[in-house]
This record gives C-alpha cells, structure tokens and sequence, in this order.
C-alpha cells in the first residue's frame, strides 16, 4: 500500500524518528486513517527502526489508537456515572436506531462507528459524546437525532 | 453564596499588559522564587497534594544540566473538568507558571501533556503558545513549550506513566523511588505539576506567599477550583475557599436531597448524609482534586461504585497482579452478592482485598480504589446487598 508508505513516512519527517515520535506519528495515521492497521505498523516500525512489537504495544494501549478498521466518524458517548445518571441510555438508544448498529459496530458504509468512553469532562453538561474529535455535550434525544443527521449527509 | 467562599484568584484577570507578571517574575532569583513557593504553603492540584515549594527546590537542586516542566493536563478522574476551563480561560497564566518553574529550577524546555479527549483545544493553544514563545524571547528568556498528546488512558495522568507516554511507549507507571525530581522525563530531573498548580504559582508570584496564605486553612492554602456535577441545580465550575465542611457545600449546591457526595472522584471518597457536618473539604479532611459529584436519594449506590469499578476495570494498566486481578474481582464479587449467589459477608472479604490492593499495587490506580470501594460499601452496605 503506497499510501500507508508515504504517509508514514510524511508523518515521521514532520515528528522525527526518534522513540518519543513514535506517539504523535500513530495519532497522525490516525488521524488519517481512522484506525492504525498492521501494514502502518510495519511501516512505522521500519521508518523508526524499532521493532513492530513495540509499536503494536504502544499502540494497543491506548484506547483512542484504534487498532481495528474504524468508520470516517467516530462517536464516543460518556458512560461515566454522571452522563449515566443524566439520559446516557437513551442517547445511546437513539443512535443505535438511528444508525442501524448496536454499541461497538461499525455502519455498512463505514460512515460511522459507535463507542463508548470514559469520563470526557463534560459532567456538568451530560450527557455528551466526541464524534472524532468534536465534543457535543447537553444532548437528549432530539438534539442526538440533529447531530447526526447532520453527519449522515457529510 | 452564604456557605461557601467565593475567590477569583484562578480565573481572576490576568493583567492588562501580556505576560506581565512573568516579566516582573524574572527580576526576582531562583532562590526567592523557590522560598516564596515554599513559604505559601501551596499543596498540588493534582490530587496527592506535595507541597510544590518542596517540589521545585528538590529539582533545583540537582546537578544534572538537562531538567524539564511537565505540565498535567491528562485530567482523567471522574467528575473533573476544570483543567480544561482553566487552559480555555486562562493559558496565559498556565504557560507563566510553567516558565517560572523551569527559570527556577534551571530547566529549558517544558511539555504540556494534554489528553487526546481535550484535542480539540490545540487549535487555540498553539496560537497562544506562539504568543508566549514571542514574550519570552522579549526578555531573554530561554524556555520553550511543546504540546505533547495522550490518546484515551486514564493512567497516563499519572506522573510515571504520563513520563512514558511522552517517551512514546506505553503508559505503564514506573518503580518508585526514584522520583520525578531525580529521574523524570527521559531520566532528568523533572518537575511535573497539575495545571492548577503552576497558576497558583503565578498568582503567588504575583500577591506574594503571606497575601497568597490569608485564604484557606492552615492545611489547605489558597482556593480551589471545583468541578461540581450530579444531582445539583448549579453544575459547573466554581473557585472556593478551602477548609468548609460538606454539610456548608452541599447546603449551597444540594438539591435539598442530598444523600451522598462523591470526593475526589472515582479514587476518592464517597461521604455519606450522616458525616457530612463532620467531614472538611480539603488535605485535613477529604482532599480532592477538584471532583465533587453530589448524588440524590433516587440513586442506588451499587450503581454509582459498579460504575466506578467498571471505570478501575478498564483503566487498570495491568503491569501488577494486585490491580488488575483485584479490580476485575471487586467487580465481580458485588455482582455477585447483589445476584445472591454470594453471601452478605463476601462484602467483608471483599473489604479485605481491597486493603490489600492498597498496600501491594505499584501505583496510585490501585492504590487508591479502596477509597471509593470501603466508603460505599461501609455506608450503603444494604444497597449492596438488597
Ligand atoms: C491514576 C492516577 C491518575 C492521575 N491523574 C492525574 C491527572 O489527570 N492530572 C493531574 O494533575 N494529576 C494526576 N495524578 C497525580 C499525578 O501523578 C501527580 O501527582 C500530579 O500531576 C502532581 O502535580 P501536583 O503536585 O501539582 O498535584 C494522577 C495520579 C494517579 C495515581
Ligand atoms: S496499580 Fe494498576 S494501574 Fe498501577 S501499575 Fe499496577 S496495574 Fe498498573
């Protein structure tokens, strides 16, 4: 894959190849490609001259480094108890019929993948959700429902 | 608020004139800074409370050339979210307090490690570092700031683990001693403080430590900065005085109902109705780093602490025994009792485990899940069960 090649390798001239790249290059890939895949792993891997376990290990760890193919938007709901106590459920509900997917899944499509997520620190606005990297706080059914429509026709 | 101190020290405005105070800042020596820092008596933001006086000079006192500032801004713990109104508001202050730190103990470079939960703020940070990096070369000062990012890990906030997920590796805390103001980042000596703390520091650079000592408590100097959520009208952020008790707090943020208040987030304590008169809210009483979630008597208990044991669950590191064996088995064992397929007195055993994991886990993590594990189940013990 030519691309995972060139975008590595743009990312480690921008980041350095030292060890301490090795974190904002995998946020770049994903960043780029919504998930980090073992081909973009071998290639970082070789572009910082360390081995792939190594970089399979940082990069597992961290929850926001996806390691599996992930949709083009991703939505992380709170599940913290104060987002819980405050409609967290039928947030999720809302979605998951909206969408067509159950917690966890990935549409057809890839247009969407739904997750949930520790405490984003949005407790005194719950219940709230990320989609990438965009934070939607106070959200209820109807205000859920806006949203993504508005991503459905991105 | 009659119950509750109201203080603008935090968000209070900066000065008229862009990075003012770290410019008179940089006439003073290390050594004023420094014993000006000790002498306030200001504990850490972050949670544990060290004193930052004590922090600095220990840094400053070490020979290696190389020494860095490492900024906190992981702000993982349940029910916390003034970091980010604090970076929002008030960078400027956040950035001062950094480049005083690294003048005093001699260090050249800093890192702010923000969580990958809050990238949406880089945007303006970067702007305003840019703004900060053109002060510093006004006059002469040599200490830049780099913005390093987590990726969705609670226990990077913690400072080891924060070390290693700079260093690009996993975020998994390290042995100590020895401590960050030996061997830090990269192996330096390293001053790591929560974003609260270094404005602090700005602040008592700027009234001095005997004006910064006249609000709070002996125990507890200055304000805090609360993170207030839950069962409450008035959710949201709000800068007190250190020292009331809970019964003060909960009269001015209850909803008339109150029958719980969570301290300190999930790793800390849970103070029920019947102690909140006896219960201070600061490093005498229930320290906290800013999370205060309030709980109403519709709640059930079992699932405010299986909701917190989730959280320890998922979040455990899993480098010790103790932690990640322990966290899954707090767990289960409530499941279990609340299912009946366990007696009541499992509760006790449970108990026990939980002591244990505060004596044998390698870290703060699963050192601390029996604050909030003991305080729920010894309060609401019928919830668990029934
Ligand atoms: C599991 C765990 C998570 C932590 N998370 C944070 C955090 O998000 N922010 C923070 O400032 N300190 C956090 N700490 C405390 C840090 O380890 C460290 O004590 C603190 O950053 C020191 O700064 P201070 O002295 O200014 O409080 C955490 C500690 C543990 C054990
Ligand atoms: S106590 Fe938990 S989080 Fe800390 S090192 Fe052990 S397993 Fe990791």
């Amino acid at each position: 894959m030519p691309e995972i090649k060139e975008l590595v390798k743009g990312l480690a001239d921008k980041y350095g190849r030292a060890r301490e790249s090795l974190m904002p290059i995998l946020q770049g890939v994903v960043l780029e490609n919504n998930f980090v895949s073992d081909i973009a792993m071998t290639e970082i891997a070789r572009e910082l001259d360390i081995a792939t376990a190594e970089v399979y290990g940082t990069a597992t760890f961290y929850s926001f480094l996806d390691t599996e193919p992930r949709g083009k938007f991703v939505i992380r709901v709170c599940k913290t108890i104060t987002c819980d106590m405050h409609g967290k459920k039928r947030v999720i509900e809302k979605i998951e019929d909206l969408l067509k997917i159950k917690m966890g899944e990935t549409t057809q499509d890839k247009k969407f993948t739904l997750l949930t997520t520790n405490c984003l620190g949005w407790c005194h606005q719950g219940p709230v959700m990320l989609v990438n990297s965009t934070p939607y706080p106070s959200l209820d059914e109807n205000k859920v429902t806006e949203i993504i429509m508005e991503y459905m026709s991105k | 608020m009659e119950n509750v101190k109201r203080v603008d020290l935090i968000f209070g405005e900066y000065t008229q004139e862009k990075y003012k105070i770290l410019e008179e800042t940089m006439k003073k020596s290390n050594e004023q800074i420094i014993t000006e820092m000790i002498n306030s008596g200001l504990k850490g933001r972050g949670g544990a409370g060290f004193l930052t006086g004590m922090k600095w000079k220990f840094t400053a006192q070490e020979k290696e050339p190389t020494k860095y500032v490492v900024c906190n801004a992981d702000e993982g713990e349940p029910g916390t979210f003034k970091d980010r109104e604090i970076l929002t508001k008030v960078p400027r202050k956040v950035f001062s307090g950094m480049a005083i730190c690294g003048k005093a103990i001699g260090a050249k470079i800093g890192f702010m490690y923000l969580r990958g939960e809050y990238s949406y703020l880089v945007p303006d940070l970067m702007a305003e570092l840019d703004i900060y990096h053109e002060h510093a070369k006004r006059f002469n000062l040599d200490f830049t700031i780099e913005l390093r990012m987590g990726s969705g890990a609670y226990i990077c906030g913690e400072e080891s683990a924060l070390f290693e997920s700079i260093e690009g590796k996993r975020g998994e805390p390290r042995n100590k001693p020895p401590y960050p103001t030996v061997s830090g980042v990269f192996g330096k000596p390293t001053v790591i403080n929560n974003v609260e703390t270094f404005v602090n520091a700005v602040m008592i650079m700027k009234y001095g430590a005997e004006e910064f000592k006249k609000i709070g408590t002996t125990d507890s100097r200055g304000s805090k900065v609360f993170s207030i959520s839950g069962d409450t009208p008035k959710a949201g952020i709000y800068e007190l005085e250190l020292g009331m008790t809970v019964a003060q707090f909960v009269e001015e943020f209850g909803d008339g109902d109150t029958k719980a208040v969570q301290v300190g987030g999930a790793s800390g304590f849970c103070v029920p109705r019947k102690k909140f008169k006896d219960t201070i809210i600061g490093f005498e009483g229930v320290p906290t780093g800013g999370s205060m979630m309030i709980f109403n008597s519709s709640r059930s208990m079992y699932n405010v602490l299986h909701n917190y044991l989730d959280f320890f669950e998922e979040e455990s590191c899993g480098q010790c025994t103790p932690c990640r064996v322990g966290c899954q088995q707090l767990l289960k064992g409530i499941q279990a009792v609340k299912k009946g397929e366990k007696p009541s007195s499992y509760l006790n055993q449970l108990l026990k485990l939980s002591e244990n994991m505060k004596i044998t886990a390698k870290c703060g993590l699963g050192q601390s899940v029996a604050n909030s594990f003991s305080s729920i189940v010894d309060n609401f013990k019928e919830e668990m069960i029934y």
